[in-house]
């Protein structure tokens, strides 16, 4: 019975194992197909793609190493002690000492929107923000530590490392796009008689990384949203208050629905790591693709999960 | 957490620890001869209660036990307070200034809690102390860690803390308890019932 209560999400684990075996294999085929366009035209690939990799590897840890303070610099937020906020700090404290976890520096962000967002590659860097508009009073304090608690499950998952890790292969994809598109551009005056298959093979291998990065950018929106739910999992479990987490979803994704568009398009390059999405597709007829588009699940989605958690505390 | 764990977004929740809380009668022995602290007799658990039923009849059951064994042992019937932040805390109160009864009652609570499958839920238990001077010194012990800190609130109004006092406490007590290295994970608990 003490097992049953807290057991993990065997579905949601199996389709977070699907889409990362697919991003793998994507990953596989992209490399054999690279290497297949240079033995089919004669012509060497090694060279762009060992580029890319490089090039790719850089950026990642680049981004990983940094990712605490670009995302900060991006939100605008300043870290806070517990003097300056002893409320949120009180609130971190109980999460971390619940979770047996490091605790977290806290910052806030100055926007009327209300959301959070938590970044850093590992539990000993991490930052977690929460915007002004989070801590106005629209949400109770139950609610704020459900917020904090799905961020908090986002920094003991990982999902900074394990997002960027994934999106290495839409980084080299479009590093090569751009290559195959530039030599292309410049390489024209250089070329001799194998001009013919030259232009044939960066042809080829920018076709094929276009089609790369939209498949993997696909995957990585769906992973994206698997990862939002098994936080929202993680820290409903956390609190014991799945209904917490859900009145908090509710007001926030639909005071979201209200902001104007300047602000959201600031906001918009982190989404991946926000609380709830900034910026809903919404409008006729798009509704099934902004689906698949979005980073977050769709609130009906959310609820439901947390719906199955409420009923899983309560078994006798 | 291990990688498959990380890689899937799985979160194991922590079972808390619960054996080293026996260390305290000693140790406050130590702490009386060497700062001049006694227990008030007064100690609590804090814990957050999960919603619904079938927690808030374990939680009616813990209390029940409680009271029921109050009048035998010199103890006082139990309180129990939510605070600000939606934690519960059950405060156990004894006449006498013996912790063994105090740390009987409050390791029932836990073991209950465990039993049921709420163990994950335990945050820390505390157990109050109090000099000559009328100035008050927590011990608290954090379940998932296992361990202890000091938590001794400075005099008067406003949220300070007397670090001085409970790095001396620490230092007195030395190594009859096993204390929480990290100072990070020193939290505060402002205003915690029983103190």
């Amino acid at each position: 019975m003490a097992r049953s209560r807290y057991a993990p999400d065997r579905g949601l684990t199996a389709r977070m194992t699907v889409t990362m075996f697919l991003l793998g294999l994507v990953f596989v085929a992209f490399i054999g197909l690279i290497i297949g366009i240079g033995a089919a035209t004669h012509g060497s690939t090694d060279v762009i793609a060992l580029f890319a990799v490089v090039l790719g590897g850089g950026m990642l840890i680049g981004s990983l190493f940094y990712s605490d303070k670009i995302a900060m610099r991006t939100a605008g937020a300043v870290e806070v002690s517990p003097q300056q906020a002893p409320e949120l700090h009180g609130i971190v404290d109980r999460i971390c000492a619940l979770a047996d976890m490091p605790k977290p520096r806290v910052a806030i962000a100055r926007s009327n929107m209300p959301n959070a967002f938590a970044t850093g590659r590992n539990a000993d860097h991490a930052v977690i923000c929460v915007t002004t508009g989070l801590m106005d009073g629209r949400l109770t304090n139950e609610e704020l530590e459900g917020v904090l608690a799905h961020e908090m499950s986002h920094v003991a998952h990982k999902d900074v490392t394990v997002m960027t890790v994934a999106s290495f292969l839409a980084i080299i994809a479009g590093l090569m796009v751009r290559m195959a598109f530039y030599s292309e551009l410049f390489g024209g005056g250089r070329r001799n008689n194998n001009n013919q298959n030259a232009a044939m093979m960066m042809f080829a291998i920018m076709a094929v990384s276009i089609v790369v990065y939209a498949v993997s950018f696909l995957l990585i929106r769906v992973l994206s949203r698997y990862r939002e739910l098994a936080a929202d999992r993680s820290g409903a479990l956390l609190t014991g208050q799945p209904s917490a987490l859900k009145s908090a979803l509710i007001k926030v994704s639909s005071d979201i629905g209200r902001i104007p568009q300047q602000d959201l398009r600031t906001a918009e390059s982190m989404n991946a790591f926000y609380f709830a999405p900034a910026m809903s597709l919404r409008g006729g007829g798009g509704a099934s693709l902004s689906k698949i588009f979005s980073t977050h699940p769709t609130l009906e989605r959310r609820l439901a999960e947390l719906d199955k958690i409420q009923q899983q505390l309560n078994q006798r | 957490m291990g990688f498959l764990d990380t890689l899937l977004g799985r979160t194991k929740p922590v079972q808390p620890k619960l054996d080293d809380l026996f260390a305290l009668p000693s140790a406050a022995i130590t702490l009386e001869a060497g700062a001049g602290f006694k227990p008030t007799g007064s100690g609590s658990v804090c814990f957050r209660p999960v919603e619904g039923r079938s927690f808030s009849d374990v939680e009616n059951d813990v209390r029940d036990l409680l009271n029921a064994s109050s009048g035998k042992d010199g103890g006082l019937p139990v309180e129990v307070t939510k605070d600000s932040y939606g934690f519960t805390w059950l405060v156990s109160s004894h006449l006498s200034d013996e912790l063994e009864g105090l740390v009987t009652d409050l390791h029932a609570v836990n073991s209950s809690l465990v039993d049921n499958g709420f163990g994950p839920q335990l945050l820390c238990t505390l157990v109050a102390f109090r000099d000559e001077a009328e100035r008050s010194l927590a011990l608290v012990y954090l379940f998932k860690r296992g361990t202890f800190y000091p938590f001794a609130p400075a005099p008067g109004s406003g949220q300070r803390r007397d670090n001085s006092l409970e790095l001396q406490v620490k230092g007195v007590i030395g190594d009859d308890l096993k204390w929480e290295q990290d100072l990070g994970r020193w939290f505060p608990v402002w205003g915690a019932p029983g103190l």
